[in-house]
């Protein structure tokens, strides 16, 4: 077994822990990082990169299927056929570029990869095993960013025809149908993305509604665009099971039902990946399923941090970046702590919605006293333009100094206003401040602008 | 209307930079010819520049403290009639760079280079809103993200800063004002007419000061001094510098004790021609010196200076008097020249009353040894059965460790002291 010893060992190479690994580079550190799969994690090889390029794809093709019937445009073209082999194989090539990328990136920074699966002998070693054998490595510090993996029902295993996201991914061709058990954002996106495909399309949620993390005002845009595409959406109902192509429910009332599915995906959430690691080996507080850790990604271990999906919600990975590039300034004997005061989310459904902050319920379930206001793109030149009048931008503020604690937006396009959501948000914006600041014409951030005007009393354009 | 551009000048000897260490005119000031513009350093001699010809200064191409290469523009001047360049051609300083004193490891490593303040945002005319209630207890401080990054890395808490920014936002300027504030609490608080003084004072280290400096450092880290002490008896020498004063001839220099521990060096540095000498620690060669070139330590207005006695060996006592006093006279007044500044092989130092009982003078690189002289004093000495007063001082002399030995020291300083407490012994011919 080869020996190897480092000052910073990161397990992981998902976005929280090559960014770790990157920034610790930088910073000079002796840094090793160890994963057993391609360089990217989750997100860059089965999730939010390679679902976008899908979606990308879904909605280029219905737009040919849109202009090959009557539309509005004056636009003739004949009915479109896919080679979703092809779509696939376009779409591994931008994961491979980008994976490509993370590894140039290391080597820049000076980061040593380790491929193969680590597993914890204790606090300070770590056995490596690939298919060349085994290392092990001793570090000073060590960060775990092992992220997390889809949730399987019991009742539906993963397998055949039944796929979890990563499967959804990669299929040969457009089932005819479809059915899609959880929506949540990943089922959502997805689903949309078949329908689109012009596969036939059920979701089947337990819940009384679509997208709980959000609420329904903004999930609203995205109903209305799921029946516009045809896609059946039953409420409050279970799967029980998948036979012969056919999906078998059960109603909260009761009432069972069968229908025509050829594929089942499973979107019912992720959990993380906290066994196989030798956590049995360590000492490590728990937070009901997630790690336990402080401000500072500390676990209840001296020497040995957590970040990214592993440590809890909201389970994104920008906010594993984050994460990862504050341990390794710490552990590089910078001062730091989580000071983060915003992470967006966004769902790439169709149209699209952003959060970021506070909505007018979870501000108002803080006590806080508070005024609010919504723009709709309706009344927004550029959406018009595009044909996408539906959605809208919405303002949360405090209602004594006006300090804004949240926004939120549904419509085609709208996650690219995140950024300026966040950046508002960080760095404590009053509603005067972006409504004070010249949003260019004609875009569709100029209803964030009159958004807060209208909050303020006086939108221009309503 | 032209414009003139005034060089770098060349110093000579090979000198390929100067530091610029005087600027004596501003931009926009009208001069004359002769005019003295700015004054520049080398190694040891300073030089003035003067004006070319009568006209207005409209650009300086270096500040106080750069090392500016030979050459390099480094003034220009608007002139009447021609100059000798093109209006606004472009020229380039040729600025020599120091090394880094300390490499740090990253430059990330050193937080403190962050911008101190924001530059000042965009002015928006906006509605004025509600007046904005201060920041209730308990509520998260609001600051931008590099306001927390700063305050982190100063090891603030922000919910102890009060944010002047709308809703009490905190602004870089009120971490600055809290971080002052920080000092202050720190000092004793003020009593009466005492008041604790928080100010800083910045002052950059250029010219003689730098030289002086780095000259120090280059000393104290390259070289393991060892410092030998001992008492001289000058009873007799005084008495014979005092009856040589009273015999002097007009014209002759004063003599102080200086040229007879000159003399009385010239003769133990015979004995001992290890001792006058440049060791070359990087080449690992020591050039022992027949000719006995010795520095004398003397303070100036802007610091240490060290002009060089020439071929002590062959001066007499009052020869040796008078270099010494047209030497410190050439010292204080700038007028040395750089032969007359360099190329010591030994070096006297003495602070004259103040010298103390005890010194541990640091060598002048690449030199091999120092003598420092301490204050004389008459103290009481056994002698004889009885006390005596006698006029005792002592000799504190640092050597070279690398090439001396301790006992060569020793030898050397009590070679010394013997010829001293015996003075006609100075005098007698080998």
């Amino acid at each position: 077994m080869s020996h190897l010893k480092c000052k910073f060992l990161v397990i992981g190479a998902g976005p929280g822990g090559y960014v770790a690994a990157i920034r610790a580079g930088q910073l000079g550190l002796d840094t090793i990082i160890v994963d057993a799969e391609a360089l990217g994690g989750t997100c860059l090889n089965v999730g939010c990169i390679p679902s976008k390029a899908l979606i990308h794809a879904a909605d280029e093709f219905e737009k040919a299927t849109h202009f090959s019937g009557q539309n509005a445009l004056g636009i003739s073209v004949s009915q479109p056929t896919l080679d979703l082999k092809q779509t696939i194989s376009w779409k591994d090539g931008i994961v491979k570029q980008l994976t490509g990328g993370v590894g140039g990136l290391l080597r820049k920074a000076k980061v040593k990869v380790v491929e193969g699966w680590a597993e914890f002998l204790d606090g300070k070693t770590v056995k490596v095993t690939s298919k060349d054998g085994e290392t092990k490595i001793t570090a000073e510090t060590i960060c775990i960013a092992t992220g997390s993996t889809a949730v399987e029902l019991p009742n539906l295993p993963f397998g055949d025809d039944v796929l979890s996201s990563t499967e959804a991914l990669s299929l040969p061709t457009v089932p005819e149908t479809m059915a899609v058990i959880g929506a949540g954002y990943i089922g959502l996106e997805l689903g949309m993305a078949y329908a689109k495909l012009g596969a036939k399309v059920t979701i089947v949620e337990r819940e009384d509604r679509i997208l709980p993390l959000y609420d329904s005002e903004l999930t609203k845009p995205v109903s209305a665009r799921m029946k516009e595409l045809g896609i059946e959406l039953r409420l409050k109902t279970s799967a029980k099971a998948h036979n012969n192509g056919l999906l078998s429910v059960i109603s909260e009332s009761g009432s069972e039902d069968t229908f025509a599915a050829e594929t089942v995906l499973v979107t019912v959430g992720r959990k993380p990946v906290t066994e196989g690691w030798g956590r049995e080996n360590l000492v490590l507080d728990m937070d009901g399923p997630f790690i336990k850790i402080d401000s500072r990604c500390r676990t209840a271990m001296n020497g040995i941090y957590a970040i990214g999906d592993l440590t809890g919600e909201p389970m994104l990975a920008h906010r594993a970046m984050a994460q990862g590039e504050m341990v390794a300034e710490i552990v590089a004997g910078h001062k730091r702590d989580w000071d983060k005061q915003v992470i967006p989310a966004i769902c790439f459904t169709d149209p699209e919605i952003v959060s970021a902050g506070l909505s007018a319920e979870e501000a108002k379930a803080k006590g806080l006293d508070i005024i609010t206001a919504s723009f709709p793109l309706a009344a927004n030149g550029r959406s018009l333009a595009i044909e996408r009048t539906d959605g809208f931008v919405r303002i949360v503020a405090r209602k004594d100094n006006h300090l804004v604690l949240g926004l939120q937006a549904v419509g085609k396009g709208c996650a690219e206003l995140s950024s300026g959501f966040g950046l508002a948000i960080e760095m404590g914006t009053r509603l005067e401040d972006i409504g004070g600041t010249i949003h260019a014409h004609p875009t569709q951030g100029e209803a964030v602008q009159e958004a807060a005007l209208r909050a303020l009393g006086h939108a221009l354009h309503i | 209307m032209g414009e003139h551009i005034i060089k770098m000048p060349d110093i000579g000897e090979g000198v390929a930079e100067a530091e610029l260490v005087e600027w004596t005119i501003e931009i926009g000031a009208q001069v004359r010819e002769d005019d003295v513009l700015a004054s520049v350093m080398t190694d040891k001699a300073t030089v003035e520049i003067p004006a070319p010809k009568d006209g207005k200064i409209i650009w300086l191409g270096a500040e106080i403290g750069d090392t500016v290469a030979v050459g390099s523009p480094i003034i220009r001047m608007e002139v009447d009639g021609e100059g000798n360049i093109q209006p606004g051609e472009t020229v380039e300083v040729v600025k020599t760079e120091k090394p880094a004193r300390e490499p740090e490891a990253k430059p990330e490593a050193a937080p403190k280079t962050e911008a101190k303040s924001a530059p000042p945002a965009p002015t928006v005319k906006t509605t004025s809103p509600p007046p904005a209630p201060r920041r209730a207890t308990g509520e998260k401080p609001l600051a931008a993200p590099s306001v927390r990054r700063r305050a982190m890395d100063a090891g603030v808490d922000l919910r102890r800063v009060a944010g002047s920014g709308p809703v009490g936002r905190i602004l870089h300027e009120d971490l600055d004002l809290y971080l002052s504030n920080a000092d202050a609490e720190v000092a004793p608080a003020a009593s009466g007419t005492l008041k604790a003084d928080t100010s800083t004072k910045e002052i950059k280290v250029v010219g003689l000061r730098r030289k002086i400096a780095e000259q120090m450092s280059r000393a104290k880290s390259r070289i393991p001094h060892i410092t030998y002490v001992d008492e001289i008896d000058v009873t007799a020498v005084e008495e014979l510098r005092e009856r040589l004063n009273k015999e002097r001839k007009e014209g002759q220099a004063k003599l102080t004790l200086l040229p007879f521990l000159m003399r009385a060096m010239a003769k133990a540095i015979k004995d001992q021609p290890q001792m006058n000498a440049r060791f070359d620690d990087d080449a690992g060669v020591i050039h022992q010196s027949g000719g006995m070139h010795m520095g004398v330590a003397a303070q100036t207005d802007n610091g240490l200076v060290v002009p060089v006695v020439r071929h002590v060996e062959a001066r007499s006592l009052r020869e040796c008097a008078a270099e010494v006093a047209r030497l410190a006279e050439a010292a204080r007044t700038g007028t040395a020249t750089r032969d007359e500044l360099s190329g010591s092989t030994i070096t006297i130092t003495s602070l004259g009353k103040l010298g103390g009982i005890v010194t541990t003078p640091v060598i002048n690189h690449p030199e091999v040894a120092i003598v420092g002289v301490n204050k004389m004093r008459t103290l009481p000495v056994w002698q004889d059965g009885e006390f005596v007063p006698r006029k005792m001082m002592n000799l504190s002399s640092s050597f070279d460790h690398r090439v001396i030995d301790g006992w060569d020291a020793a030898v050397f300083v009590q070679r010394i002291k013997g010829l001293l407490e015996s003075p006609a012994t100075i005098f007698i011919e080998d």
